[in-house]
């Protein structure tokens, strides 16, 4: 990372913006790889006092293994729904469960509550004023405490140690 | 076989879009609207893509991108409404 | 083209169909506003993104370059319907939205 008034301050963040300038130009050219180092170098110098506090990933691989697993689970959560919703003449037993949270950073709780709502059949719904509970939305549900061990093992403790 | 799928695929679509229109108008309550219109905004997308397929034709893909950025905005922005009585605070 | 590819476009296209259809299914028969969002953000989702890949995968095996937007829009969709969907909770319990007689347990809104 290169620091100072000039430099990078976010590296994350330059990289993103340069990879999503390449996506909108619709593949990569001399002009599209020059006007995207230039964006990906004075976006985060612009935008430098916008962000509050730097998001912490402290293993930028283990998440993108996590990405990969995630990416897995939502295809196989969609054909669950999918499956639930054209069986005919049935509704799913509902609930509203509430998860009680370890993650502490705001980041890994959103990603947590994203992750929740995209894979297995539950919306994340609210968060508690203390950041210590998720209410979160289960379509069908056969054993509460099942439901909350399989996120913590699955997603929460991956993202613990991705965040820490 | 592409011709085909495509075929296939533009039919369940529609009837997506149709079922989507039936839960817009029903409601009951204005969430379930919202919802729809989400939906629809989404669906919009894979029509404009699939139209993009059989036309042969990458024109209308920054449309699509389009719809997806305006869709998400339209529906956080009517969410925010119904739950604070404005959209910017 | 290639038989193989355009086997698996069509696979792609089909199923990103059928799982479209069956969120709008799913929106348009159950029973409750809070069961109903799962098809939306779960099916739809999904469908819509099997739908992206295989117009990327046609375009980029009947011109040869890169076909990037497409990828965009995918990573967009995975990105906000999570996000939508918890602000239309929100909504929804800050408005007291009728549950269904038989759900376990209460929403809260504070």
């Amino acid at each position: 990372m290169i620091k100072g008034r000039f430099g990078l301050p976010m590296p994350i963040l330059s990289l993103a913006l340069f990879l999503v300038w390449q996506a909108l130009n619709d593949g990569v050219t001399g002009g599209s790889v020059v006007m995207g180092l230039l964006l990906a170098w004075l976006l985060p110098l612009a935008t430098r006092n916008f962000w509050p506090d730097r998001p912490g990933i402290k293993h930028p691989l283990r998440f993108s293994f996590y990405v990969v697993r995630v990416v897995f689970d939502i295809i196989v959560a969609s054909a669950e729904v999918a499956l639930i919703v054209m069986i005919p003449g049935r509704q799913p037993k509902t609930a509203f469960v509430s998860f009680p949270l370890e993650l502490e950073h705001p980041l890994a709780i959103s990603t947590l509550a994203s992750t929740i709502s995209l894979t297995p059949g539950t919306v994340s719904a609210d968060i508690s004023d203390d950041n210590t509970l998720l209410l979160i939305h289960v379509l069908d549900l056969d054993d509460e405490a099942k439901l909350i061990e399989t996120i913590k093992r699955r997603y929460e403790r991956p993202l613990r140690e991705i965040f820490s | 076989m592409i011709a085909i799928a495509l075929k296939i695929t533009i039919v369940m679509v529609s009837l997506a879009v149709a079922l989507n229109v039936y839960r817009l108008v029903k409601g009951p309550d204005a969430p379930d609207r919202i919802l729809a219109l989400d939906s629809l905004s989404i669906n919009a997308i894979a029509l404009i893509l699939l139209l993009g397929i059989s036309i042969n034709s990458r024109l209308y893909i920054e449309s699509a991108l389009l719809i997806a950025v305006m869709g998400f905005i339209g529906t956080v922005a009517l969410a925010k409404y119904l739950k604070r009585g404005s959209v910017i605070e | 083209m290639n038989p193989i590819l355009e086997a698996v476009i069509a696979v792609l296209m089909v199923s990103g169909g059928a799982f479209t259809l069956a969120g709008a299914i799913g929106l348009a028969r159950l029973q409750d506003f809070y069961s109903r969002l799962h098809a939306p953000t779960k099916a739809t989702t999904v469908g819509v993104g099997s739908i992206t890949l295989s117009s990327m995968i046609y375009f980029m095996a009947t011109t040869g370059a890169l076909a990037l937007n497409e990828g965009l829009i995918m990573v967009f969709l995975f990105l906000t319907a999570p996000i939508s969907a918890n602000m239309l909770a929100k909504a929804a319990m800050h408005l007291r939205v009728q549950q269904a007689e038989n759900t376990k347990g209460q929403a809260w809104d504070q």
